[in-house]
């Protein structure tokens, strides 16, 4: 089992990005190097257990983690300003293999899904893959990371539930580029559709509601085809063929 | 001067009283490389079963006011994976007290699995795990009632020549009657308390947020309870009892042990803060220097009536 770090990290921003998502960038000494699809457990103040959120981007020093404002927890951290102290768990979990993809990797996004995508997309375009991105959200307010996205060189095809931005329907409607490997992260039911469309091999990202976060609590356990898996410390990250839909 | 944090269980040495409790700490090897192991007192490994088991559907874990619901329902790998992988993996990067926590089912598959479990030399003590709430028709149903206490406690101490200690649960009327039944029919050591039975309801969907609709409740909320019942059974019973539930602190296990405990478990702390153990045991000297105390052991049951 890699080894866990517990950092204390300043908040340099945490603004909203649409109306019930927050974007927080955090800095601190000791911040250990993040794979795509990783993930930490965020203190939340007041709160007993930590918040498990994957990584969107890590620069020199900080990090970028984008959440939604769900429940009490995440709407006392959209609270907290800039300057506060937050500690946190990380790096943990199992990421994205970039080595999976040999050329061209197609990355389908849901919802805050997009997020630990862009880490990814990162990642594929320094290792010299081609990349092209799907993203769906349920509404054109909820659109994030667009022009991030574009700032890396990737045009994504959006997708919105209700038709009011891009493609009408879900990811699957649109159209999909060919591709040797396929990452995936969103909602359930649509990484269940994408695995079920793309014939091809892939990975996916699953969610679960977590104690720990690092693998020694067991809260988390699903049955793949592998046998008993921890989401969050075999995982989050699976490939296709060891979820059982 | 330099304290003395060492303690003795079951006539076993123990550098220190902290002890990760069962459940909350994997199998040990889950932290090893997160930091050294061996400042720890003991281990109590994850729940074992003779059988493997998955567990309940996830959600398995459902937060609370200074606490956490869990209903993880004791997956494990089994007692023949525990002896011949888990222990031995353990054992080969750590010294201290290693603790077997045995769970069952049926009185014939706990006496097998403690059976198993006697034969593993890396295993210290065999801690009776009859206070599991998350299974149906086993674990605690053990432990809810004297006779039956009584009944598996001297099945499991015909099949071991270990130091046996029996886990109890805290869903009774009186503790105290079944701690008892338990010394009477032969455990060496007591370890009290497991989770409190709790539920909680998603007040959006109306559904209970654990898919076991039950789970026990842990952490800061229960360890007045548990403090309580701790002095009770000490106070009532000849053999050394370990504290459990609630403890986050140096100065939560101080409590402890001047409530009657002869070791401490700390359990939820270690699911916000894998760290918590090593940080509980690095702060007990400066702590026992503030209340002028040279000998940790010298506390245990201090309490004055």
């Amino acid at each position: 089992m890699p080894s866990i770090n517990k950092i204390r990290l300043e908040i340099l921003s945490n603004l909203p990005v649409t109306p019930n998502c927050y974007r927080l960038e955090l800095a601190g000494e000791g911040l250990p190097a993040f794979s795509p699809g990783q993930f930490v457990q965020l203190e939340v103040p007041s709160k007993y257990l930590r918040r498990p959120i994957s990584v969107c981007d890590c620069l020199d020093g900080r990090i970028v983690l984008i959440y939604k404002t769900v429940g009490e927890g995440t709407k006392i951290l959209s609270q907290l300003v800039p300057g506060q102290a937050l500690e946190v768990l990380a790096p943990l979990g199992h990421g994205f293999d970039v080595e999976l993809c040999r050329h061209s990797a197609l990355l389908l996004g849901g919802g805050l899904g997009s997020a630990p995508l862009y880490l990814l997309s990162k990642a594929l375009l320094t290792a010299g893959r081609q990349v092209n991105v799907v993203l769906g959200f349920n509404t054109a307010a909820d659109l994030v990371l667009l022009n991030e996205y574009r700032d890396l060189g990737i045009e994504p095809v959006v997708v919105t539930l209700d038709g009011s931005l891009g493609i009408k329907g879900v990811v699957t409607d649109a159209p999909l580029p060919a591709c040797d490997f396929f990452y995936t992260c969103g909602p359930l039911p649509m990484m269940r559709a994408v695995c079920h469309k793309l014939e091809g091999p892939g990975q996916l990202s699953m969610e679960e509601r977590m104690g720990c976060g690092a693998g020694y609590c067991y809260g988390c356990s699903i049955k793949t085809a592998a046998g008993a898996a921890r989401v969050c410390a075999d995982g989050p990250v699976f490939r296709k063929e060891d979820i059982l839909w | 001067m330099v304290k003395d944090l060492s303690v003795e269980f079951c006539g076993i040495r123990l550098k220190n009283p902290v002890i990760p409790a069962s459940g909350t700490f994997g199998f040990g090897m889950e932290l090893a490389d997160s930091f050294d192991l061996n400042v720890l007192g003991g281990i109590s490994l994850k729940g074992t079963t003779l059988e493997p088991r998955f567990g309940n559907a996830t959600p398995r874990i459902a937060e609370c006011e200074a606490g956490l619901l869990n209903a993880v329902g004791l997956q494990n790998p089994g007692v023949h994976a525990l002896v011949g992988e888990k222990v031995p993996a353990l054992r080969a990067v750590y010294g201290g007290c290693i603790i077997a926590n045995i769970s069952g089912f049926a009185m014939e598959e706990y006496r097998e699995a403690c059976r198993v479990a006697d034969g593993c030399e890396g295993i210290d003590i065999i801690e009776l795990n009859i206070s599991c709430p998350n299974v149906h028709g086993g674990g605690m149903a053990f432990g809810t009632s004297a006779a039956a206490a009584a009944e598996v406690t001297a099945a499991v101490r015909a099949v071991t020549g270990k130091p046996l200690v029996v886990k109890l649960s805290p869903n009774v009327s009186d503790i105290v009657a079944i701690a008892r039944a338990c010394e009477d029919a032969g455990a060496d050591g007591l370890c009290l308390v497991n989770t409190f039975l709790g539920m909680r309801i998603d007040i959006k969907t109306r559904r209970p947020v654990l898919a076991n609709r039950t789970g026990g409740l842990s952490g800061p909320a229960i360890f007045p309870i548990a403090l309580r019942m701790v002095n009770q059974v000490a106070s009532a019973c000849r053999v050394p009892v370990m504290g459990c539930g609630g403890v986050s602190t140096a100065s939560n296990v101080i409590e402890m042990m001047m409530a009657g405990a002869s070791a401490v478990q700390v359990g939820s702390e270690n699911l916000r803060n894998p760290f918590a153990c090593k940080e509980i045991v690095a702060d007990l000297p400066g702590l026992m220097e503030q209340l002028g105390i040279e000998k940790l052991s010298d506390i245990i049951g201090c309490v004055r009536m």
